[in-house]
């Protein structure tokens, strides 16, 4: 259980707004099950859910609202590219079809071996970095900017090996 | 522009650090705020100054602040650092490389609305960033300068820092406010406003990152010297962001007013290869597209003047693209991110960006007629005046002006032509 394991920040989240609008802590809370669980269970919902008083249900409805919340387990890290107008105007796109193709998944899936997810995502305020991608894994996440084809595939494999710089 | 104004690390590199930042005059236009004017008075000088509110819609921020529901306390300060508009990547770069001047202007704002409260609401990509501000403000807490009784006056004020989960609408303000609530991030109708009844229901400010940075030059420097930059209906620098095919993408501040061209041409070296500007988006994703023809690219890059010529200036996220771009193409992206965006409350544009969408794949795929592109008009027409928020609204300005400034594009999609 979360209030066992993380009873600290889950009290500094708490603080952080008026005592009576807990809910407010909700998404805090969300990432918080998240990293610790590596993707979202049902069991967390309710965790989360009874920390702020609301139903599983109010809370279940984020996860399936905004896009950094998971229900489903990925891999290790997942590696979301921004192919949104500005980045695919500087080859994003092909770079996501050439790391998919050289992995032998397709956008949206997982390499066998579970180490990466790859998806395709709206744009991530690196446009002027193009072509660029952020990494989401239980350690938060981090953009990487100003990629190639051949940075984003040593990438991925430094992060096979266990030795992701983030 | 010679001087930084908002992207002063340009100038000062190490201003990231609060020591240099306070050596360089950091948090005085603060302290003689707070234990020398009014917040009636700091209004009023934001009034005065022009200032116009830089996320997008350029409304006149003293203004804003004025509408504040009189005598209902609390008050809350929210800061819109959700920045996701495609293209758009300035307040990014001003909360990483000058904090603590949004972090002044931030507090600003909360005085002169009388708020003892303000959350930063990040997107939740900004996660660094965002971790990042939350040392700063401890910092900022250990130094006296944001707290209890800044400076020795009545005045307390705590900032909190708050992160989104991935959703573009909550760049809306109503939706931004939901989200902070914990609750799906969907627009409210208005009225009442947020400075009537705003977060939990109590009188809020909503601004963005970018014109709350304005703020400490503002009240050091007044409003008289604000108003000689820029024109005189958009006083003041705004940062510009250059994307797409260009030599040097980046972040500009330059006065409003600029022309397109000396941005594109002077300050991001032109197009790649030589080869030609052929459209315009001056907004993101949430404006219509130009043509780059030389009228437009003589056009100041102001509130007006771009509505004049069938655009707007929004967030002056200024993508670019070459002669070698489908328009078609680009309606398929724009669309492709609306539909995935739309919050799904309104029916208009829940429904209406699904069948564009639907409409424009069935173009790519080959097979369309010339039906297929005046039903999509009408789709994207019937949307117009309809929607809840901007969103839905903003979703079908680069498919008309698409359709009606680059025709060719769609026409060569009919029959087999993919």
């Amino acid at each position: 259980m979360l209030k066992d394991t993380h009873s600290s920040e889950i009290e500094a989240i708490l603080a952080r707004y008026p005592a009576d609008q807990k809910r407010s802590a909700a998404m805090p809370l969300l990432y918080l099950a998240e990293q610790a669980y590596g993707y979202l269970t049902p069991a967390a919902l309710q965790e989360v859910a009874s920390l702020v008083g609301a139903s599983p249900t109010q809370v279940g409805s984020l996860v399936g609202f905004y896009t950094l919340y998971h229900d489903q387990p990925g891999g290790k890290v997942r590696m979301q590219i921004c192919v949104d107008l500005p980045c695919a105007l500087r080859g994003a796109e092909t770079m996501a079809e050439t790391v998919c193709a050289n992995l032998g998944i397709r956008l949206g899936e997982t390499t066998p071996d579970g180490a990466v997810t790859v998806e395709g995502v709206m744009c991530l305020a690196g446009c002027d970095k193009a072509p660029m991608f952020q990494s989401q894994d239980e350690r938060g996440i981090h953009y990487h900017e100003n990629q190639t084809i051949e940075s984003a595939m040593a990438w991925i494999e430094q992060t096979r090996r266990g030795g992701s710089d983030g | 522009m010679a001087e930084h104004i908002l992207l002063r690390h340009r100038d000062i590199p190490d201003i990231d650090q609060l020591d240099v930042y306070l050596k360089h005059g950091g948090f005085e236009a603060l302290r003689q705020t707070v234990t020398g004017k009014t917040p009636a008075e700091v209004i009023d000088i934001v009034k005065a100054s022009g200032l116009r509110g830089r996320g997008g819609a350029g409304f006149p921020a003293g203004v804003k602040w004025s509408f504040l529901a009189p005598n209902v306390f609390p008050r809350y300060v929210v800061v819109n650092a959700d920045e996701s508009e495609p293209g758009t990547f300035k307040d990014r770069e001003l909360m990483e490389r000058n904090p603590y001047q949004f972090l002044e202007g931030v507090a600003l704002c909360a005085y002169a609305a009388q708020a003892n409260e303000a959350y930063i609401y990040c997107r939740g990509e900004f996660w660094d960033l965002a971790h990042r501000l939350e040392e700063r403000i401890a910092e900022l807490e250990e130094r006296g300068l944001l707290g209890r009784n800044l400076f020795g006056s009545p005045y307390s004020l705590k900032v909190v820092v708050h992160l989104g989960a991935g959703a573009y609408i909550c760049g809306e303000e109503t939706a931004l406010l939901e989200s902070l609530e914990g609750k799906l991030g969907q627009p409210r109708l208005r009225p009442p406003f947020p400075a009537a009844k705003g977060l939990y229901g109590k009188p809020t400010v909503v601004n963005n990152v970018e014109t709350l940075t304005n703020l400490p030059p503002i009240l050091s420097r007044g409003a008289d010297w604000y108003r000689t930059i820029g024109t005189a209906q958009s006083p003041g620098p705004k940062v510009f962001c250059l994307s797409g095919h260009v030599n040097n993408p980046g972040n500009y501040e330059l006065p409003l007013g600029t022309t397109f061209r000396t941005l594109i041409f002077e300050h991001g070296g032109g197009i790649p290869g030589g080869r030609a500007i052929k459209a315009i988006l001056p907004a993101g994703a949430s404006a219509p597209l130009l043509r780059a023809t030389d009228e437009i690219l003589d056009t100041p890059m102001d509130y007006e003047s771009l509505p004049k010529v069938g655009s707007m200036l929004g967030s002056a996220s200024v993508i670019i693209m070459d002669e070698t771009v489908d328009i078609a193409w680009v309606a398929w992206k724009t669309t492709r991110f609306f539909k995935h965006e739309s919050c799904g409350k309104c029916t208009p544009c829940r429904e209406g960006t699904y069948w564009m969408l639907h409409l424009i794949d069935r173009l790519h795929a080959g097979g369309a007629v010339e039906a297929d592109i005046s039903l999509l008009e009408a789709v994207a027409r019937g949307m117009q005046n309809k929607c809840l928020c901007p969103l839905g609204e903003f979703s079908v300005m680069p498919v008309l002006s698409g359709i009606e400034r680059f025709r060719p594009d769609f026409a060569a999609h009919l029959g087999n032509g993919r």
